[in-house]
């Protein structure tokens, strides 16, 4: 993790191609199921791909491709470098 | 399945080739059966171990997490929990994606703490050198404390492996939880529940406590006690999500010691794909294509088989006719059986045909990719990206589609996919629209070269959909189920389908419609064809009165007995009930004979033509269509002296068939989906409605 961390974001507000790292005081905003597919704190997500209508976000997280929901994606906290 | 057999059970993440492995180890021995009190398929195979073992291998449904989130998964967990010697497994084989492997272990380390013993097999390991991965094997089995096998199910390596582990792993029989995780948590919390009943493993208490679970060998007061620990809901939140952490944590530390990815190594094809097949322009434009290809393919490759199952079904009957006793049980067979049968092969190449393609999209990848894209359009009327599924499969058979909303884990959307999905066009509904079209539509080009028959057609198609998102809009504004929308798709990498995977997927869901829709046709048409050979007293005298009026009127022998079969439906219950509902159907533009028709179509829709051929007297043996429609054509209503099948009614009639709930198989496996009769009796009046409100709108205006 790059030590410089400075904004306070959603992965909902990645861009394309960005990368964040889901902060360590988001776990209890995180679902369950997203936890158990890799999205944990500390872990890097980048954005891949936003569907045509802006929703739903394809990330990749811990090595796992997943697409969520922007609601979803609203809710879990994540360090911008 | 003989007492010495091992029972294993497997398990894996969705996409990591579990289904590969499955076809491998157990080949044509496959069947598919149902779990006890639940819809979910149970897919079973046996396996030749060794000279001596042999292993029965039942395929759970894919799953991420034991903690379940749609039905499929909950199956897992049942399984898993029961404590009854015959149904729980003695092994469990863990599947795993070498890729993905640290995501892949979590479910393992739940399973492990279980207390089954479990072999892990590594799959796709033929991938490994391209993606820059290495596995210290001995390491990882040590850490593990488990049996592990590198495989590559796909190309058949690793599987005898796999066999030998599994009967080491039955004879040890030992087996210990991975992670203690629960003492990391709150031991005394923990040690409290522990002490409840010490049959099952702490672990195998926690999943009771969280899934509200229970499995035999819990008392009612022990599972008061459970409950008890269910009462603070942010307290377990918290605690679940600490003990994945917790899991995660022990396999990084497992990992780390034996597992190496050089991500230089990695390919960047999927990037590449994705660009393409997500995009804004290109990936719509692509699923419409791909759409029209498989749309234009069951079409194409369809009509020969099926005239085929046609023609022989056909003569089969032809020559029991010939060749059985002359009697009722004849009768049974040559009018009621036989047909009823034919009506059910007869939709087989179309349904194959589309579960090949839907098959082929799935294992490709391509099927979440439209997923991701249709997901946002696809809520605004009240379902989910995976609903598009359902729908493409409802234009060939409605029961199918209705089984594929299983993976929807939100209620609300998977119930609005359920109720809509039988608007879609199945093909039980093109014989009459074939025919229907046929009369009433010129044969004319429009716009110079585009068929107004077939732009009919396409338009009959479209009302379907359309109607299908019109009515989930509604019910989204109207249904009140709360329910959380949450939805997570993985996008697996792209493969090239495995041909065994495709065609045991293709039959597999084939059989499912044959036997699940198959029954209640071939009963209703057993049920219909005593309706329309039977009836009272004057069905008795019909032949002695055709005979005794047409006297003078010099019929051939052929025409007078067709004469005597149309007067004999006529006075059938069948034909009497036609007559009881001709004042319901006049304003729509029907007489007692459509009728008929209607009410015949209640076994599947396709009946409406067989039945119209029996009315209009058209010889049982003239396989020529054209002659029903002429007939057909011919045929005037006595009160108005207007054709039957002119251009209102015979709108009124498409439109009729397009919206009425008619399929008896899809209302009883609404009803198994649902668990109740509620919903598909919602949709029996709700849609049957709708047909006859239009249909009387259509008739009216046109008329």
């Amino acid at each position: 993790m790059p030590s410089k961390l400075v904004k306070l974001n959603t992965i909902a507000s990645l861009n394309i191609g960005e990368i964040g790292y889901i902060s360590e005081g988001a776990l209890e905003s995180i679902p369950l199921k997203l936890l158990e597919m890799g999205c944990l704190p500390g872990a890097e997500v980048e954005l891949i791909q936003i569907a045509p209508l802006k929703d739903p976000l394809y990330i990749c997280v811990n090595g796992s491709h997943l697409a969520i929901r922007k609601e979803t994606a609203a809710q879990i906290q994540i360090l911008k470098s | 399945m003989s007492k010495n057999d091992i029972k294993v059970a497997l398990i894996g993440n969705p996409n990591t080739g579990k289904t590969s492995l499955f076809n491998q180890l157990t080949g044509l021995t496959q069947k598919v059966g149902n779990y006890p009190g639940v819809t979910v398929d149970k897919k079973q195979g046996r396996c030749k171990l060794s000279s001596t073992q042999n292993a029965v291998i039942t395929d759970l449904p894919g799953t991420y997490s034991i903690n379940p989130t749609s039905i499929d998964e909950s199956i897992v967990l049942k399984t898993l929990l029961k404590k009854d010697i015959k149904e729980s497994p003695d092994v469990i084989l863990v599947v795993a994606d070498v890729e993905n492997l640290k995501r892949n272990l979590l479910l393992f380390s739940q399973i492990k703490d279980l207390e089954i013993p479990t072999v892990l097999a590594i799959n796709m390991v033929d991938q490994m050198s391209r993606k820059g991965i290495s596995i210290d094997l001995t390491a990882l089995k040590e850490e593990l404390n488990s049996e592990v096998v590198l495989i590559s199910a796909r190309k058949n390596k690793g599987i005898s492996e796999v066999k030998n582990a599994i009967i080491k792993c039955h004879i040890a029989a030992k087996t210990s939880p991975m992670c203690d995780v629960n003492y990391k948590i709150d031991p005394e919390y923990f040690d409290k529940l522990k002490a409840i009943n010490s049959n099952f493993t702490l672990y195998e208490l926690w999943l009771m406590v969280t899934q509200k679970n229970f499995p035999q060998g819990i008392s009612k007061k022990e599972k008061e006690q459970l409950l008890s620990f269910n009462q603070d809901a942010s307290r377990l939140k918290k605690y679940q999500h600490k003990e994945t952490i917790y899991r995660y944590q022990e396999i990084n530390k497992v990992l780390k010691k034996t597992y190496i990815v050089d991500k230089s190594k990695a390919t960047d094809l999927r990037s590449k794909l994705d660009k393409i097949f997500t995009h804004k322009i290109f990936g719509y434009i692509i699923f419409f294509f791909v759409l029209l290809l498989i749309f234009q393919s069951i079409f194409d490759w369809s009509s020969l088989p099926m005239d085929l199952i046609d023609t022989t079904f056909a003569q089969l009957s032809d020559f029991a006719r010939s060749n059985l006793p002359i009697g009722v049980l004849s009768d049974l067979i040559v009018e009621g059986i036989i047909p009823g049968i034919g009506g059910v092969v007869i939709f087989i190449p179309q349904i194959a045909i589309l579960f090949l393609f839907i098959a082929v999209l799935e294992e490709t990848g391509y099927m979440s990719r439209v997923v991701f894209l249709m997901d946002k359009i696809m809520r605004r009327f009240g379902m989910n990206g995976k609903s598009v599924i359902p729908l493409i499969s409802g234009t060939a058979c409605a029961i199918p589609a209705i089984m594929a909303t299983r993976t929807i884990s939100s209620w609300k959307e998977r119930l609005i996919t359920i109720l809509v999905v039988p608007f879609t066009t199945c093909s039980a509904r093109l014989p009459v629209y074939a025919i229907l079209i046929s009369l009433i539509i010129p044969n004319d080009k429009i716009f110079g070269f585009y068929n107004l028959q077939a732009f009919t057609l396409l338009m009959l198609y479209a009302l379907g959909f359309i109607t299908a998102i019109i009515a989930a809009y509604i019910l989204q504004k109207t249904l009140k189920i709360k329910t959380s929308s949450f939805f997570v798709v993985e996008m697996p990498n792209y493969k090239l389908p495995s041909i065994k995977n495709v065609i045991f997927d293709v039959i597999e869901k084939t059989k499912a419609f044959v036997l699940g829709a198959g029954k209640i046709i071939l009963a209703l048409s057993v049920v219909l064809w005593f309706l329309a050979s039977n009836g009272p007293d004057s069905y008795d005298n019909s032949a002695k009165n055709v005979i005794e009026n047409s006297a003078n009127n010099q019929l051939s022998e052929a025409e007078l007995q067709q004469k005597i079969g149309s007067v004999k439906l006529e006075n059938s219950y069948i034909g009497i009930m036609g007559k009881t509902i001709e004042p319901a159907i006049k304003p729509l533009g029907y007489d007692w004979k459509v009728g008929i028709a209607l009410i015949t179509s209640f076994a599947a829709r396709e009946v409406f033509v067989g039945t119209l051929a029996t009315i209009y007297s058209v010889e049982a043996d003239d396989e020529n269509t054209t002659t029903i429609k002429e007939k057909m054509r011919a045929e005037i209503n006595p009160d108005t002296g207007e054709k039957i099948f002119n251009f209102p009614a015979g709108m009124s009639l498409l439109v009729f068939y397009a919206f009425a709930m008619q399929c008896m198989a899809t209302l009883a496996i609404v009803k198994r989906e649902t668990k109740t009769w509620k919903w598909p009796l919602i949709q029996l009046f709700g849609m049957t409605g709708l047909a006859y409100i239009s249909s009387l709108i259509i008739y009216q205006i046109l008329h």
